[in-house]
């Protein structure tokens, strides 16, 4: 009968990896945007994006998450006369972007801060425009840099989609309370979930051991 | 505003639960971390070992499942429910500590081992040319260089900790997050009691930031003399 509840387990490692995926996608954008933020000129979008990375880097990440959660559906709501609910995963993805962006963009900037500034000279010498520059010279020469700490980050935020739980999403922490409240057995599902965490932890460390690899050819 | 008036007592009695867990676990898991560390340098290769696999399971599986293994795992056997651990297990103000020494101690152990590797080999060597023995070399040289090193990452490890101790509320301790839930279960009022919340970890965040800075400026310039 428990064999069962493991397989519910393994849907909510479904959701899990959905929900960290989706959240890496959104959060390096993010990050990246941040990063070239800046390094702007424009007074204003540079303290937006300082005082967004030190807010979001001070304040617990559960706030973050039952912000988003909460705070997004009472902005609905004054918008709209009938009561919206906002979906627990979205609200869960776009929250962990936010705080993998907001760490993510100060790994980068460090990444960008690596690279010389004659790159960018030569760059300017062969008449690339901006972007080009960008996109030819400097992000192929930052992402070995910025690998590592990228990493770090991806392994926190597998850990943190199990806070995303605690809002009702039903990823793999949520099924393994049901399971453990159900079977009055907690220890042996809360010990199986660890397993599975560190395994997903373990295979990200093998895949960012290949890329780190794959990157450095000297 | 006129609300929050009436909530200051709870919310005052919910910085100061914060601030119990932040410094009693900060404290066992100092201590917890300087065993990790020393069993990772020891010679003995069972104790490394050991050291090695306890580092990677705590670092690898999330804070929660930490706290809900400690609160409702072990409450489950009957021989810890009949042992003299259980005066301490059954309250969660326990568990609480519990989990989150055990989790900042992996980390913080990592960055002593890394501050210890930093540390010229010649100050091992001068301890062992002069008769220290293992223990001592450690008490007297190493470990008080190798934390002076570690203090700016430190810092972070203590945020990461008053971060960690939001957790706790999902153990029943009412700690500033529990209660901030609590008044928005009261009051509806989700955004202000939430930016309350933010505003008071930011304030903590900062003092704590600055108290580090404040030692480890302090602590530079006592090295800088000694030289």
């Amino acid at each position: 009968m428990t064999f069962n509840y493991f397989l519910l387990l393994l849907s909510g490692v479904k959701i899990t990896l959905a929900l960290a995926l989706l959240a890496l996608l959104l959060g390096l954008t993010l990050g990246l945007v941040g990063a070239m933020a800046e390094f702007s000129r424009h007074k204003l979008i540079r303290y937006f994006f300082i005082s967004y990375h030190s807010i979001i880097r001070g304040v617990p990440e559960l706030l973050v998450i039952f912000f988003v959660y909460f705070g997004s559906s009472q902005v609905l709501n004054l918008f709209f006369t009938h009561p919206i609910n906002v979906n627990p995963f979205a609200a869960g993805f776009i929250a962990l972007g936010l705080l993998f962006g907001a760490y993510a963009s100060q790994t980068i900037r460090g990444a960008f801060l690596t690279i010389h500034a004659s790159q960018i000279d030569s760059g300017r010498a062969l008449a690339l425009t901006k972007w080009q520059t960008f996109y030819l010279i400097k992000l192929p020469q930052a992402w070995r840099y910025a690998l590592p700490g990228l990493s770090n980050l991806w392994l926190v935020l597998l850990k943190d989609t199990a806070l995303v739980s605690l809002i009702g999403c039903s990823e793999l922490m949520m099924q393994t309370q049901a399971a453990a409240i159900t079977t009055q057995q907690p220890f042996i599902f809360y010990a199986v979930a660890a397993l599975i965490y560190l395994a997903l932890t373990s295979i990200s460390e093998g895949v960012f051991y290949w890329c780190h690899r794959s990157s450095t050819h000297t | 505003m006129m609300i929050t008036i009436t909530y200051i007592e709870q919310l005052f009695s919910g910085v100061y639960l914060t601030l119990q867990l932040l410094f009693c676990s900060i404290l066992l898991g100092l201590l917890l971390a300087i065993a990790l560390t020393l069993m990772r340098l020891s010679a003995q290769r069972y104790l490394v070992g050991v050291a090695k696999v306890y580092i990677f399971v705590i670092r690898g599986t999330p804070l929660l499942i930490q706290f809900f293994l400690i609160y409702y795992g072990l409450s489950q056997f009957e021989t810890i429910r009949n042992s003299i651990f259980w005066i301490l297990l059954q309250k969660p103000f326990a568990c609480a500590i519990l989990a989150l020494a055990i989790n900042t101690s992996a980390y913080t152990s990592v960055l002593l081992k890394g501050a210890v590797d930093a540390i010229p080999k010649g100050e091992f060597e001068a301890a062992r040319a002069l008769g220290m023995s293992w223990f001592l070399m450690m008490r007297r040289i190493i470990l008080p260089r190798a934390f002076r090193i570690a203090l700016p990452a430190y810092s972070n490890e203590v945020v990461m900790v008053l971060k960690g101790t939001s957790l706790a509320s999902t153990i029943t301790i009412m700690e500033l997050f529990g209660v901030t839930k609590q008044i928005i279960a009261e009051t509806y009022a989700d955004i202000q009691y939430m930016l309350l919340a933010g505003l008071i970890y930011f304030i903590l965040n900062a003092v704590i930031m600055w108290g580090f800075r404040y030692a480890e400026s302090s602590l530079a310039i006592t090295a800088s003399s000694n030289r």
